[in-house]
């Protein structure tokens, strides 16, 4: 499989992997308490991240990623302090994401919403405001990215034409366009059938080998258990268990309150 | 050419720039704003205050109103940041009328008397108000706004501005930040309507509020909808068709409002993307025509 692009910013360096702290984190909306107490340590490796409906997965990802800020507690990447910043900041420290909804930029094409995130150095500066965006460096740029994607056939169709499955897909395009050491994936496998759903985990493998963190929330439980090295398990926004997949497989606590039973395709 | 179409042709090169300029706020960011206007005024105030009170040359009042109305677009455009989609448009909307307030009740200002006696521009020791001479500098001028929209479009500023017209969060997510290009596309669309409000005055030459009120902000939004909106093609021909008829058909000058709120509602209801827009009627019948020309 292709190896993500030299110009993809920044240079990714596999002997220091990224650290990702999740420190006493708690969330209320009003009198909801969607999450209380989470503490996650995240370093090399794919862990999920699983859990009822409601179990506070996606707020997690918001708050990690800057869309929310916690009531309690701090996000600490690479040793700082990132739960004050601004998503865009955040992005710029080497954490990317995907939604749960899909948000591709819908009337451009699948290249130029991998193009958008290839700018992500230049943003910040006055140089944005002269520097054109279609050079053949981006262009190679985007090529490697979508080739490793395996979206290389679609660059030219606008995001909005492509089936739901394919959307998920761009929008990882975009993200490792950005250059991130960790990938926050939310449900990238809701909707694939299950041949798609296998080539989305042998991608995610590929990221992870070249030294992109990442985390992923997903309902699809095989999905999970086979592609995580360990699982962290919320519900009612408090983690129930944690730790390797065969162990939170047999997690009393997991069976009760999110498994109902012992099968691993819940 | 007669006066009296030179005159016309004035207005229209004026109309384009400010339909070009609010295409950059509205077109390439997705800001819709309702107070355009008051972009165009301070930027004719600013000019004719400098010349007509201050002495300045025209060169340097054209040239501040540019930079100082770019200036006031950011300050004006730091309350959008915390408001979307139909709370910017009144948000717009109160600038506006704020803005023709203090035209209106500063003295600095001049008051419902506005500023008169604004002096006609000059080169190389000859004065032009009118005729071709102020057509071409008119003309310049919206070619370079038009240069500016075209060049913005293909710079990372152009992307990020894409990015946040379709969605904000995902703008965000890779990396945009979006408060800074939604304040880049107030200033840079404030400043190029600026320009037009020097070029106006030194046209005119006096300045009243009445000119630029909340009625002129939907005169040059209905000229950017109609036209095709986020196209560079569409405001254009909005702003010529949209300007010239009333112009140059006394009947329809009475009912110019009627006008563009009837057009308004029609775009709505069945060419949203306006007539030039892409995917339009229009726009589509045109390129397959020249797609079987060539």
């Amino acid at each position: 499989m292709a190896q993500l692009p030299s110009q993809s910013i920044p240079t990714l360096t596999p002997e220091s992997p990224p650290r990702l702290e999740v420190r006493s984190v708690s969330k209320r909306f009003g009198g909801l308490q969607a999450l209380k107490d989470v503490n996650i340590i995240h370093e090399r490796g794919i862990l999920g991240l699983i859990g009822p409906n409601g179990a506070g997965k996606t707020t997690l990802f918001n708050i990690i990623s800057g869309f929310l800020k916690p009531t309690e507690g701090q996000v600490i990447f690479n040793g700082q302090a990132i739960h004050t910043r601004r998503p865009h900041q955040i992005v710029e420290m080497g954490i990317a994401r995907t939604f749960q909804i899909v948000k591709p930029f819908a009337d451009m094409t699948v290249r130029e919403n991998v193009i958008s995130g290839l700018g992500m150095p230049i943003y910040p500066r006055w140089l944005a405001l002269v520097q054109r965006y279609r050079t053949p460096a981006t262009l190679q740029a985007s090529e490697a990215i979508l080739r490793l994607t395996d979206l290389t056939v679609w660059a030219e169709a606008r995001a909005e034409s492509l089936p739901i499955g394919l959307q998920r897909r761009l929008e990882i395009a975009r993200a490792l366009a950005t250059g991130p050491r960790l990938l926050l994936l939310d449900e990238p496998a809701a909707g694939l059938t299950a041949a798609e759903a296998e080539d989305l985990a042998q991608l995610i493998r590929t990221l992870n080998a070249q030294g992109i963190s990442i985390i992923v929330i997903e309902h699809n439980m095989t999905f999970a258990m086979g592609l995580c090295h360990r699982i962290v398990v919320l519900a009612q926004g408090e983690i129930i268990a944690q730790g390797p997949p065969e162990q939170v497989r047999h997690d009393e606590r997991v069976i009760n309150a999110y498994l109902g039973q012992e099968d691993d395709n819940a | 050419m007669s006066d009296y179409v030179l005159s016309v042709a004035v207005f229209v090169g004026i109309w384009v720039t400010l339909a070009l300029s609010l295409n950059i706020l509205t077109g390439f960011a997705g800001q819709v704003s309702l107070g355009h206007a008051a972009f165009f005024g301070i930027g004719a105030y600013t000019s004719a205050i400098l010349t007509a009170n201050y002495g300045q040359s025209f060169w340097t009042g054209f040239a501040l109103a540019i930079l100082i109305t770019g200036m006031t677009g950011a300050v004006l455009g730091l309350p959008s940041l915390r408001v979307r989609h139909d709370f910017l448009v009144l948000v717009t909307m109160g600038v506006n009328f704020v803005v023709v307030a203090l035209f209106k009740y500063v003295d600095f200002f001049g008051g419902a008397m506005g500023i008169v006696n604004i002096p006609a521009p000059s080169l190389f020791g000859h004065t032009f108000r009118g005729g071709a001479p102020y057509l071409i500098l008119v003309w310049v001028y919206a070619l370079a706004t038009l240069g500016v929209s075209w060049y913005l479009s293909k710079t990372w500023t152009g992307m990020a501005f894409n990015t946040v017209r379709l969605d904000e969060d995902a703008a965000a997510a890779v990396g945009v930040s979006v408060p800074r290009f939604k304040i880049y596309a107030f200033a840079i669309s404030a400043a190029l309507a600026g320009g037009a409000g020097s070029l106006y005055a030194h046209f005119i030459g006096s300045v009243f509020p009445d000119t630029f009120v909340f009625l002129e902000s939907i005169a040059i939004l209905s000229m950017v909808i109609f036209g095709g909106v986020g196209t560079l093609r569409g405001p254009i021909v909005g702003a010529i068709i949209l300007k010239a008829a009333p112009e140059m058909l006394r009947f329809v000058q009475d009912y110019r409002f009627t006008l563009y709120g009837a057009l308004l509602v029609l775009m709505m209801l069945f060419q949203p993307m306006g007539l030039l827009g892409d995917d339009s009627w229009l726009w589509t019948k045109l390129q397959r025509l020249f797609r079987k020309g060539s």
